[in-house]
C-alpha cells in the first residue's frame, strides 16, 4: 500500500475536482414497503425521509459514480449534511443537533446509505463516533466547544480506534500517553481511519500510563499529529480513509475525555454506529433491489420481459423478502434504542443481518442487469464494493458472529 | 415584511390516476400528496425574503385535515404559522373567497401562490383574489425583488418577459425560476411540531360549479411508421384516422 504523508490538512484536490461530471440520469427510487411499515411510522419520521430522500436525489445521485470513479471525497458535502441536519440528529437540539429520536436517525442513514455507503460512513463517523462520545463522556465545556460546529459541519471529525497491528482486538492497542503535569504525551498511529485526511478533530483512544483506555480529543495543528490518506482502496471511494499518527503530540489536559475509560466507552460509540449501518445497509440494498424490478420489467428477451420468467421472480420475490424481514428487524431494534434497551448482541445480529442482506441483493441485482449491470449507469457495483468495507469496519462479519455467539452460550470465542 | 403563502395539497406528480364511485371521485388509494410544485417555488421565495428582510410567513391552505401533513411540511421549510381553513376547496372562487377572508384579518405585504395547482390547473385563484381585496395581482412572476415598499418582478409574457415595478401590497402566482424548491432540515422538522397551525371555519361563498365525471385522456396509440416516399398515405392517415387536418 503506497500512502502519502503530509503535515497539514489535504488540500481540495481540485485537479479530481475539474473531472466531476453530473448525471442527467434521473433518480427515480421509491422505497419498497410490503409489510406497510410506513403505517407504523410517525408523519414526522415520513417527513424525515422524504427529505433526506430529496436531499440525496438532488445533492448526491447526479454525482456519486464520478465521485467514486475518481476517488474523490466531495468536501462541499460536509457543510451540506450540516444544514440538512444529517450530523447527530439523535442528539439534543441545544447543541445545535436534531433532538430526534432513533428512528429517525435509522431512516436517515437508510436515505444517505441508499445514496451511498461512503457518504453514510461520513455521516455517521461523525454523528456516532465523534459527537456521540463527546456528548456521552465529555464535560459541558467540550460539547459547548466541538458539537455546535460538527453538527452545522464547520468542523469535520474522525474516530481513530483501529491500529496497523490490533484491528479485531483492539484491547491490544499500543498508542498510548503519558502524563507530563501540564499536558498528556501521545504517541502511537491509527489505520484505517474515515475522514482522517480532511478532519478538523479526531476522538482517539488510547492507553495511559496503567494501560487504561481513554478517549482524547486531538485537534489538526496540534505538533507532531499527522493524517496521510490511504490510497488505492476499490470501496468507500467517495469517502477519504487514512491514518492518523501521533508523535510526541502534546494534548492539553482539558482534552480529556472525563466521562467514561476501558474498551466500553468505544464500543458504546460503535453500538450507536452499527445501529445505523444496519439502517444504511439496508438503504443500498432497496436501491438495487429497486434497480433490479425496474429492469427487469422494461427489458425484453426472447419476446417478453425478462421478470416474466421464473427465475428472475424467484430473485426478486426472495430480494423482497429479505429486505422485509430485515426492516421488521431494524424497526424493532430502533424502538429498542428509543427504549434504552437495545444491547450489544442485539445490534449485532441487525448489523450482520442487513450487510449480507445487501451484500447478496446487490450481486443478484447486478446479474439481473446483464451487461449493463457493471457499468455506472447502475449502482449495483458501487453498493457491492461499498459493502466490503461495510462488511468489515465497526465489526467484521465475523466478530459480530462471536459476539452472538458469546451471547447465547455465555463462552466468549474470540478472547 | 409580513408575508402570506398560499399551499395546495396536490397528488405528487408521478402518481397513478384513477377514479372511483362511477368516475366522480378521484382515487386517493396509495397516492402520495405534496406540496403544490408553484406553490412550493412561492414558499422558497418567501423564505428568501424573510431571511433578507426580516418578518413573518404564515402559510395557508383551504382543506380538510388529511392536509395537514403537507401544511406541516410547509412550516418545516420555514413558515412561522399556518392556517386552515377547514373546508373541501369546491372551486377557484370558493377557495378565492377563504383566501381573501383570512387575508383580510392580517396585514400583508405580499401574498404569494403558484400560478396554478398542479390537480386542476385552473390558475385563476390569485387573480380573484386580487379582485376580491382590490389589490394588483400577477401571474406568472418568475422573479421578485422587494426593496422597501416597492417590489420589481420579472412577469413571463406571450414571446417574452415583463418587467415590472410595483408597490406592495400585492398578489402574485409563482413559478420558476423564482427560488429553487427548499428542502427542510431536521432542526426545521423538528421546530414545525410546536408551530402554531390554527384551523378556522369557511366563510359563506358560492361554488359556481359542479363536477360531474372525470375522464382519463386516451391512451397513447402505438406510433405508425410510413415511408418517407408515400405522402399520400401520411395525409389520408391524418386526414380520415388521426382526424387534424
Ligand atoms: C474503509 C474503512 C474505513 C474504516 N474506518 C474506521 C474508522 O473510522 N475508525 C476505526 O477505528 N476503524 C476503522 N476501520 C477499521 C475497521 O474497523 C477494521 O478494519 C476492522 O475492525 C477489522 O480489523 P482488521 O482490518 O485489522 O482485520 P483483522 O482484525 O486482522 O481481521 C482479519 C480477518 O480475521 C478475522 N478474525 C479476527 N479475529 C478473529 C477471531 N477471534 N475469530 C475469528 N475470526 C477472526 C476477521 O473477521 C477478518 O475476517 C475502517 C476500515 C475500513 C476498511
Amino acid at each position: 500500500m503506497t500512502t502519502i504523508h503530509s503535515e497539514t490538512k489535504l488540500p481540495m484536490a481540485t485537479d479530481k475536482a475539474s473531472q466531476i461530471q453530473k448525471s442527467s440520469k434521473q433518480d427515480l427510487f421509491e422505497h419498497p414497503d410490503f409489510y406497510l411499515l410506513d403505517d407504523l411510522l410517525s408523519e414526522e419520521h415520513k417527513m424525515v425521509r422524504s427529505a433526506v430522500r430529496d436531499f440525496v436525489k438532488r445533492e448526491i445521485s447526479p454525482y456519486i459514480e464520478s465521485w467514486a470513479e475518481h476517488a474523490y471525497f466531495p468536501y462541499e458535502m460536509v457543510k451540506k449534511f450540516g444544514e440538512i441536519g444529517a450530523f447527530g440528529p439523535q442528539l439534543p437540539e441545544k447543541y445545535g443537533c436534531g433532538g430526534m429520536d432513533y428512528i429517525a436517525y435509522g431512516l436517515i442513514m437508510q436515505e444517505i446509505e441508499r445514496g451511498d455507503s461512503g457518504m453514510r460512513s461520513t455521516a455517521s463517523v461523525q454523528g456516532s463516533l465523534v459527537m456521540y462520545p463527546i456528548y456521552k463522556f465529555g464535560n459541558e465545556e467540550q460539547r459547548q466547544k466541538y458539537l455546535p460546529k460538527l453538527a452545522s459541519g464547520e468542523w469535520l471529525g474522525c474516530f481513530g480506534l483501529t491500529e496497523p497491528d490490533h484491528g479485531s482486538n483492539p484491547s491490544g492497542m499500543t498508542t498510548h500517553f503519558k502524563d507530563m503535569g501540564d499536558h498528556y504525551l501521545l504517541n502511537g498511529a491509527k489505520m484505517w481511519i474515515s475522514n482522517a485526511p480532511h478532519a478538523d478533530v479526531a476522538v482517539v483512544w488510547a492507553k495511559n500510563e496503567e494501560g487504561r483506555i481513554h478517549g482524547l480529543i486531538v485537534e489538526r495543528g496540534m505538533e507532531g499529529f499527522s493524517t496521510p490518506e490511504t490510497h488505492g482502496k476499490w470501496s468507500l471511494r467517495a469517502s477519504a480513509t487514512g491514518e492518523l499518527v501521533f508523535d510526541n503530540v502534546k494534548v492539553p489536559k482539558e482534552n480529556l475525555l472525563p466521562g467514561k475509560s476501558g474498551l466500553g466507552a468505544p464500543m458504546m460509540c460503535l453500538d450507536s454506529a452499527r445501529y445505523g449501518i444496519a439502517w444504511g445497509a439496508i438503504g443500498a440494498a432497496m436501491d438495487c433491489y429497486e434497480s433490479a424490478r425496474r429492469y427487469t420489467l422494461e427489458r425484453e428477451q426472447f419476446g417478453k420481459p425478462i421478470a416474466s420468467f421464473q427465475l428472475q421472480q424467484k430473485k426478486l420475490a426472495e430480494m423482497l423478502t429479505e429486505i422485509t424481514k430485515a426492516q421488521l428487524l431494524n424497526y424493532r431494534l430502533g424502538q429498542l434504542f428509543n427504549e434504552g434497551k437495545a444491547t450489544t448482541a442485539q445490534i449485532s445480529m441487525a448489523k450482520r443481518n442487513a450487510v449480507e442482506t445487501a451484500l447478496n441483493i446487490a450481486r443478484e441485482a447486478r446479474q439481473m442487469h446483464g451487461g449493463m449491470g457493471i457499468t455506472q449507469e447502475y449502482p449495483m457495483m458501487r453498493h457491492m464494493a461499498n459493502l466490503e468495507s461495510v462488511v468489515t469496519y465497526e465489526g467484521t462479519h465475523d466478530i459480530h458472529l462471536l459476539i452472538l455467539g458469546a451471547d447465547i452460550t455465555g463462552i466468549p470465542a474470540f478472547k | 415584511m409580513n408575508i402570506l403563502v398560499c399551499i395546495t395539497h396536490v397528488p405528487d406528480t408521478t402518481s397513478r390516476i384513477a377514479f372511483t364511485n362511477d368516475n366522480t371521485e378521484f382515487d386517493k388509494n396509495g397516492v402520495q400528496f405534496i406540496i403544490g410544485p408553484y406553490d412550493d417555488y412561492a414558499l422558497a421565495r418567501a423564505v428568501e425574503l424573510k431571511e433578507q428582510h426580516g418578518g413573518k410567513i404564515t402559510v395557508l391552505n383551504v382543506g380538510e385535515a388529511e392536509t395537514e401533513p403537507t401544511i406541516r411540511k410547509a412550516l418545516a421549510i420555514g413558515a412561522d404559522e399556518a392556517v386552515r381553513v377547514n373546508a373541501f376547496p369546491s372551486d377557484s372562487f370558493f377557495v378565492a373567497n377563504q383566501i381573501a377572508a383570512v387575508a383580510k384579518q392580517g396585514e400583508y405585504d405580499l401574498i404569494l401562490m403558484g400560478r396554478e395547482s398542479i390537480d386542476f390547473n385552473g390558475g385563476m385563484v390569485h387573480g380573484m383574489v386580487g379582485e376580491l381585496l382590490g389589490l394588483p395581482s400577477f401571474s406568472p412572476v418568475m422573479q421578485l425583488d422587494v426593496e422597501g415598499t416597492t417590489a420589481k418582478i420579472t412577469r413571463e409574457i406571450e414571446g417574452g418577459k415583463e418587467k415590472l415595478e410595483v408597490s406592495l401590497p400585492f398578489v402574485a402566482g409563482c413559478q420558476e425560476p423564482i427560488a429553487e424548491w427548499k428542502i427542510p432540515n431536521m432542526r426545521g422538522i423538528m421546530s414545525a411540531r410546536t408551530k402554531p397551525l390554527n384551523v378556522v371555519e369557511p366563510t359563506d361563498a358560492t361554488v359556481h360549479s359542479q363536477l360531474s365525471k372525470y375522464e382519463l385522456p386516451p391512451a397513447k396509440g402505438a406510433v405508425k411508421m410510413i415511408d418517407a416516399d408515400n405522402v399520400e398515405e401520411l395525409v389520408d392517415l391524418l386526414k380520415n384516422e388521426a382526424k387534424v387536418i
